[in-house]
């Protein structure tokens, strides 16, 4: 696995090394405990009653027959949220969980139950009588947006939304400069497309889950796998009215999240049948709940139109975006906007984007939320160009990529960033000079995400023995805690095996935003890094201490204090242990702390090449070949770099070629599990290599820029030119499964 | 209906439970045994997170029922590694970073081991199919392969056996 480095910034001895994770003892040996593992005495298992139809209003949920079944101690509906504190400020949040007047997707709950076990549970929600009126829905961005579609939610619209739409359409934006009359004018050949992408899901492996306990004086612990427990504090404690100190969150350990665990689904439902009975109340998801009702992502509907001059030169390009993303508005249209065309150094660039909505679950962040669809659209475009013009597909994307001091599609001005690095790279890598065969073709696609900072605390104590204690509040997703002690112990300069990092509950550690926007390893460890050097300062005081000498007179290099130079004395240098063990009698423990809103995250780029042979008989598309390359910026444990690389890569092949929500024309669901929503098994796969860059980003003292995200944004148009090319036939519409490429196949052949 | 009766041997130890008619295996590990480091992804055999070995045979424990174990052998996560040593497999996982947020983890590595029982030798195209029942969301199954082929190789190797 290549590595290249074309500016180091500083020889590290801890970072860039691939030390063995410190949670992975527990992870291979089943003693890590995650979501759905542990269990409390007297404890409940709650259950939610959720309805099988896409619209509907709800006339009457009757209890009574199920309330008094043995065993059942509690149940709730959104009466009672609405009992407790009627003007929360999620209520959006809260009505995704559990429905308020109306039914507004299929497998939408209204109610759940809380009981001695399941067989009880599951006995009582049959019980549960619902009186509802069937009403008419809608599931599809193109009826949505008609002017006589049927209305999903009423009074959601933003002033802005353009006439001529239903009330559905609610959110709209636009990006841009430059003249794109203009620019079109200049160009030689100009492609427009309508682009289609469906709506999928995150697919993590470990459902839902969370043990809840609270009580009448407004005290509650709860236990949850997910990415922000802050957030979930933050929601919870807003619709039970209690202060942000009284709900204790613990995460557990988090069985995959890629942005679908970021909210809550069941937590305040769990925490009201506690209030409500007095007892712990457990409720896990099963797979089916996981697909109808958490957060899958928005549907796309796009089109791209883009003039081109034939040595390549883009001289214009507009998109105009349309994602549903179900019954609630979202931010996703606006990140859709913003990304489409961030590769590229334009003239001329416009960007439109509505959000409509649909009787679907409502969307949740996927890795990268917003940027696959838009950008699946433009790469594919700008690949037909190429065709076109038979222009070399990187040669044409290094010639208009993006650098510094571009000004971006959405507005700001790109600092140092990595992507002409990448795009070379690409086009230097054996891989892309390959020959193909019949059947056989090459895609090639950029990919961008913009990378968050964002509130973030770290403590970092000194124990008395010399080892480090790192404390933060982000859920460790990929292997954070090793990135975090590794640049602690970088920091520090002392080994890595002296350093553990802990996940802090709620009330340990101040807020911390959700583990999201590829925000960690830049975040978490900015502030580790700046709260070592809090400590350091520290422990050059105790050792001026110790020595009678002025504080500015000790310098700390290697792990050591030293004198700053021959006035300050001649001393032995002290190691961070030999102030450790006294610290007790030079003021006491030693710590350091930092807290911060952090910015200057530094945007990220990879480009992705993929090989792939499709079947004429089957119209079955095999992937033959795949690398994948990034600018980490500064890679702080590459195999799990790597990971991400290959992870997001994988999950964008399987958006690709095979998953997608099959709704009927009942608006129901259709493949609610894993054998009919088919995401990528081992044998679909070959290897996927992974090429890391490190162009250091200015914002970061080691140069970090978050990785987790950008690598699902380049196989869709990667995988849409290769198959394209090798068909001969432009595709426009995920995924490319065998049934779709076969037709097309067929057709062509008549 | 009264509760059953099952005597069985667990990563072997002797036990014995009472469950109802309608549990699954998953069940009983899960939530009687506590043995909760079998994980359920899907309950419907899709995901292969909750394998275990029922009388050396690689099954989803969730498509078990509980009653029907009485007097087998099951091996879990839990009694992979020997003592505090562990299985090459679980050292090869952690060595090649091949698990992310390790929820599928557990069922992979007691899939792979069945595997390595019954081929010490297997090319990566086996080790492919053989772990295509075992869904993994996070890594892309790359390092897993890798890790694999690696325990695999030093197996041989400890064997003294000729196949590498």
């Amino acid at each position: 696995m290549d590595q290249i480095t074309p500016k180091p910034i500083k020889n590290f001895k801890v970072i860039g090394t691939r030390p063995l994770r410190p949670d992975g003892i527990e992870k291979v040996t089943g003693k890590a405990i995650y979501g759905a593992d542990l269990s409390a005495p007297n404890m409940l298992y709650g259950l939610l009653l959720r309805i099988n139809e896409p619209h509907a209003l709800i006339e009457n949920i009757d209890i009574s027959f199920a309330e008094k079944l043995p065993g059942v101690k509690s149940i709730v509906t959104f009466k009672d949220f609405i009992k407790i504190n009627p003007n929360n400020k999620y209520n959006e949040t809260l009505e995704n969980c559990i429905a308020n007047e109306k039914i507004l997707y299929d497998g939408h709950a209204v109610a759940a139950v809380a009981a001695i076990n399941l067989k009880v549970a599951k006995k009582a929600i049959k019980l549960i009588d619902v009186k509802f009126k069937k009403l008419p829905f809608v599931i599809n961005i193109e009826d949505a947006m008609k002017k006589d579609a049927p209305i999903v939610a009423q009074g959601k619209k933003n002033e802005n939304i353009p006439d001529g739409f239903s009330e559905n359409v609610v959110q709209y934006c636009s990006f841009g400069h430059g003249n794109l009359e203009e620019g079109f004018s200049e160009s030689e050949k100009i492609i427009k497309r309508t682009f289609k992408t469906p709506s999928v899901h995150q697919g993590y492996i470990e459902p839902h889950a969370c043990l809840a306990s609270m009580s009448n004086e407004g005290k509650a612990d709860l236990w949850c796998c997910t990415q922000g427990h802050y957030n979930v504090r933050s929601i919870c404690s807003n619709i039970f009215k209690i202060d942000n100190s009284q709900l204790k969150v613990t995460a557990s350990e988090i069985g995959g999240g890629f942005g679908g665990k970021t909210t809550v689904f069941i937590e305040p439902i769990a925490l009201a049948l506690s209030l409500k009975s007095g007892c712990p109340v457990k409720i896990v998801m099963s797979r089916e709940e996981v697909f109808k009702a958490t957060g899958p992502t928005v549907s796309s509907l796009v089109d791209v139109k883009i003039g081109m001059k034939k040595t390549g030169k883009i001289t214009a390009a507009e998109a105009i975006i349309r994602y549903e993303g179900g019954a609630f508005p979202n931010e996703t249209y606006e990140l859709g906007a913003q990304s489409a065309f961030a590769a590229y150094d334009l003239k001329s660039v416009k960007t439109e984007a509505y959000n409509v909505l649909t009787n679907r679950p409502a969307q949740a962040a996927y890795r990268a939320p917003g940027a696959p669809q838009a950008i699946y659209a433009v790469e594919s475009i700008i690949d037909e160009l190429c065709q076109y013009f038979n222009q070399d597909p990187l040669y044409v994307r290094i010639l208009n990529a993006a650098h510094k001091g571009t000004k971006s599609s959405y507005g700001p001005t790109f600092d140092d960033i990595g992507l002409k690095a990448t795009l070379e790279a690409a086009k230097n890598h054996p891989h892309y000079n390959t020959p193909l065969k019949e059947n056989q073709g090459r895609g090639v696609s950029c990919g961008f995400w913009f990378n968050f900072g964002g509130n973030t605390c770290v403590s970092l104590n000194i124990n008395f023995d010399g080892t480090v204690g790192v404390v933060e509040g982000n859920p460790d997703i990929g292997g954070s805690r090793s990135s975090i002690s590794q640049m602690a112990a970088e920091e520090l300069g002392i080994s890595l095996d002296k350093v553990k990092t802990i996940i802090a509950d709620t009330n340990s550690l101040g807020h911390n935003d959700v583990t999201d926007g590829s925000r960690v390893t830049f975040s978490v460890g900015l502030a580790t890094i700046k709260a070592a050097k809090a400590a350091k300062n520290e422990l050059c005081k105790r050792a001026a201490k110790l020595w009678g000498i002025d504080e500015d007179a000790v310098i700390w290099k290697d792990g050591y204090a030293y004198p700053a130079g021959a006035n300050a004395g001649n001393q032995e240098p002290l190691s961070l242990e030999d102030i450790a063990k006294v610290s007790s009698q030079t003021g006491g423990p030693i710590a350091g702390h930092y807290e911060v809103n952090a910015e200057n995250a530094g945007v990220s780029f990879g480009v992705h090449l993929v090989d792939v042979e499709t079947d004429n008989e089957t119209g079955h598309t095999k992937i033959l070949r795949y690398t994948a390359f990034q600018d980490a910026g500064k890679a702080i444990h590459p195999s799990y770099v790597e990971g991400q690389m290959q992870g997001g890569s994988v999950q964008g092949i399987g958006w690709a070629l095979n998953e997608e929500y099959i709704y009927n024309n009942e608006g129901k669901l259709q493949n609610p599990g894993f054998l009919d929503y088919r995401i990528p098994v081992a044998s679909d796969l070959p290897m996927i290599d992974p090429v890391i860059l490190e162009i250091p980003n200015p914002g970061h003292p080691y140069g970090v820029r978050g990785v987790g995200e950008t690598s699902i944004v380049p196989p869709l148009a990667a995988i849409n030119n290769a198959v394209s090319r090798a068909t001969k036939i432009r595709f426009s519409e995920l995924p490319l499964s065998p049934p779709k490429v076969l037709n097309a196949i067929l057709s062509k052949q008549k | 209906m009264k509760k059953l009766h099952v005597n069985v041997s667990v990563n072997k130890n002797e036990l014995e439970f009472l469950c109802n008619p309608e549990d699954t295996l998953l069940d009983v590990l899960r939530n009687d045994l506590q043995l909760t480091g079998t994980k359920e992804g899907c309950s419907t055999g899709d995901c292969g997170a909750c394998s275990v070995i029922l009388d050396k045979k690689l099954v989803c424990s969730c498509l078990v029922l509980a009653a029907e174990v009485d007097g087998s052998e099951i091996d879990t996560i839990e009694g992979m590694a020997d003592d505090n040593k562990l299985h090459p497999l679980q050292k090869k996982f952690l060595e090649h970073a091949a698990l992310q947020c390790g929820i599928c983890t557990p069922g992979i590595l007691v899939a792979a081991k069945a595997l390595l029982e019954k081929n010490l030798n297997p090319t990566e195209k086996e080790i492919r199919y053989w772990l295509a029942g075992n869904l993994c969301r996070c890594t892309g199954y790359d390092k897993i392969i890798r890790a694999v082929m690696d325990a695999a190789s030093e197996m041989r190797n400890e064997n003294g056996s000729n196949y590498s």
